[in-house]
């Protein structure tokens, strides 16, 4: 996994809530056995009249050219339903290294985080005002400091993450690494287990 | 200090405490499938790693298989390839594989249980949201993606952080007509589809211990649609009774050992939830699902809310959108109107009890022309009972379409879709824009109500369907 430090960018407003993982990525395109490429089925369906990349649907945000960054800016609930890592592979693809919501599913969250892409959960508040910005605005998200900042006005706030995650996003160390450095003990939990 | 069921199994299997972190968590069975398995097979590879403990995964393909010839190779070729892959990939790491032809294969998180495989106070993980279905057995059972899976096949254990603790207790009797899917469908739709995000819920009160364990398990496997990780029963006698005698039970020689440690799984009296809900089992109606999320529910003979009375804007965009999707409008009833498909499958409602209860409302009857009826049983072994107590024949005799064991129609990874614009009541678990099919509208229910629709032809409340003359 690559280090995540920060992130200085532009964001793409979905103020949509309970965005569910079949949305983000529709499960006919879960047939690939490697995790590279599901980008251009990104929101696939929103995207796409009758799934066909030549019909773009103008009122979907990704389509909009005046709104673009590595930062997804959605409605509460994101990630919802299916627990697919494909979700997280096809933002990451797509170019998004941050999700911003008032609110995550779980499994979502735990994909993201395992894949380097930063979910960023802010207040209800803060989440309505950048669904008020234009679409030039920027944001600043520091990992280390844990703080999102809104550039043009400086309004901030702070957001949650542990500090075993954030090592390992600062770091691009990963659960794996982790795990396998333990071996000795989970073996020794096992014979504790069967004794 | 008193302790719920969770904090007994969990307890029990942290191999260490992260500092201001997960714990590491030691999971006692891995289920994985074709679809979400691949990449980690990848990922330990790369890493030069084997499976750590491969006699503590079970595999089967289920996603993606077609419910058609299941003899023949299959037609689409990027499903083929991932299940040929599984099945390499398996091979080469000693993993047991219950795939396509095998006695054993079907979905998941119906052939754990039916096996014997899923037992109380386990640890089990799947790269699949409704693993949350083995937790019925008294065990902490989630869904995981597939970093995680990952992390299993390298080590057998995941860091994870403790959820929140979550009690439902519903006390009384269930009205006629109402069944454990209609249950979690009125849970879900008092709580909302986020409700229990970061928590991890149990089932309690006298109505929960009156249910069968199929019955639980479908409860316990929708937990994840209103955000919950997982859900849970303490188990009890019922619990013991099912898993006795099954091909991977504990034998006779550890019976009783077993036995004494599954009793102890249960709630303490004095332990503390971080949230508790209670509800009138007498309450519950035969439920329907409108929207665009299994939380956007009503019973069968309500009406879908006004959406200009909704007062939070996000709630009204989201059900506006909804409903727009569905092409319904809002005020109205759904009773009465039509519908074009009827699937009976799923982890959810794909097991012989369920069918049951199809086969005893329909025998005798015809389906309606206007619809068409697709069953799909849970797995090879429901497939056989099926043939066993004559439903097949039941079922054929109403117009129904019986298929082989699989996913199916849930997800519509294979070629079983339902055409956009039309409706279908489905017994399984998400009613998502797509869901089945790019466009296809889905309406969530009982099995009791999927067949009595299949009898009429439109959403019908199952206690005033007439007898059969």
């Amino acid at each position: 996994m690559k280090p995540l430090k920060s992130i200085h960018s532009r964001f793409v407003p979905l103020p949509i809530e309970n965005v569910d993982t079949d949305q983000v990525i529709p499960a006919r395109f879960l047939k690939a056995t490697t995790r590279e490429g599901f980008g251009k089925n990104l929101f696939r369906d929103w995207r796409y009249v009758d799934n066909d990349e030549s019909k773009p649907k103008p009122d979907f945000v990704l389509n909009q050219q005046q709104y673009s960054g590595e930062i997804l800016v959605a409605g509460k609930n994101f990630g919802c339903g299916s627990s697919r890592e494909h979700a997280a592979w096809a933002l990451q693809d797509y170019g998004f290294k941050a999700v911003v919501s008032s609110f995550f599913a779980d499994i979502f969250r735990n994909n993201a985080l395992n894949n380097g892409v930063l979910p960023v959960k802010v207040s209800d508040a803060f989440l309505a005002e950048l669904f008020t910005l234009g679409n030039e605005a920027s944001l600043t998200i520091d990992v280390a400091a844990q703080t999102i900042t809104i550039d043009a006005t400086g309004t901030q706030e702070v957001f949650d993450i542990n500090r075993y995650k954030k090592t390992c996003l600062l770091n691009g160390y990963d659960d794996i690494d982790y795990l396998i450095s333990h071996k000795a003990q989970i073996e020794a939990f096992e014979t504790q287990l069967q004794s | 200090m008193a302790k719920t069921l969770f904090d007994k199994i969990w307890d029990k299997h942290v191999v260490q405490q992260v500092e201001e972190g997960p714990s590491v968590l030691y999971i006692d069975k891995h289920f994985i499938h074709e679809v979400t398995s691949p990449q980690a097979f990848a990922g330990i590879e790369k890493r030069g790693l084997t499976v750590f403990r491969p006699q503590q995964v079970v595999a089967t393909a289920d996603h993606n298989v077609p419910t058609l010839n299941q003899h023949l190779p299959i037609k689409d070729e990027l499903s083929r390839l991932q299940v040929q892959q599984l099945i390499e990939n398996c091979k080469k790491h000693h993993i047991e594989l219950y795939g396509l032809g095998h006695p054993f294969q079907g979905i998941v998180h119906v052939i754990g249980p039916e096996l014997g495989i899923t037992q109380p106070g386990m640890t089990i993980v799947c790269g699949d949201s409704h693993t949350s279905t083995h937790g019925a057995f008294g065990s902490i059972a989630f869904g995981i993606g597939t970093s995680e899976v990952e992390m299993v096949f390298a080590s057998q254990c995941l860091l994870q952080n403790k959820p929140k603790l979550m009690r439902i207790t519903i006390d009384g009797e269930l009205q006629p007509g109402v069944v454990s899917k209609d249950i979690i469908l009125y849970i879900i739709a008092q709580i909302t589809a986020s409700g229990a995000t970061g928590y991890f819920v149990e089932y309690a009160g006298s109505a929960i211990r009156a249910l069968s364990m199929e019955a639980r398990m479908t409860i316990c496997n929708m937990s994840i649609e209103m955000g919950a990780r997982g859900g849970m029963i303490a188990p009890d006698q019922t619990t013991f009774d099912y898993i006795k005698g099954r091909q991977f039970a504990p034998g006779l020689a550890r019976w009783d050992k077993k036995l004494a440690e599954w009793k102890e799984l249960y709630s303490d009296a004095d332990a503390v939830f971080d949230k508790e809900i209670r509800i009138n089992a007498a309450d519950i109606q035969p439920m329907i699902t409108y929207g665009t999320n299994p939380g956007l529910g009503i019973a069968i003979n309500g009406k879908i809310p006004v959406t200009d009375h909704i007062t939070d804007e996000g709630e009204r965009n989201n059900i506006t959108k909804a409903l727009t999707y569905m092409g319904l409008e809002s005020g109205k009833a759904l009773l009465g109107m039509p519908v074009q498909h009827v699937f009976i499958g799923s982890c959810t409602n794909s097991r012989i009890e369920d069918l049951r209860q199809v086969a005893s409302l329909v025998k005798g009857r015809k389906k309606n022309p206007n619809v068409q009826v697709m069953i799909v049983p849970g797995s090879q072994q429901v497939s056989r009972q099926v043939q066993a107590e004559g439903l097949d024949k039941v079922f054929r005799e109403a117009g129904f379409e019986i298929r082989q064991a699989g996913c199916s129609a849930c997800l519509g990874m294979n070629e079983d879709k339902i055409p956009a614009g039309e409706y279908c009541i489905s017994t399984s678990n998400r009613n998502f824009e797509g869901r089945q099919g790019a466009g296809a509208r889905t309406l969530l229910a009982s099995p009791l109500t999927a067949a009595a629709a299949a009898i009429t032809g439109v959403v019908t409340d199952v206690r005033e369907l007439p007898a059969v003359s």
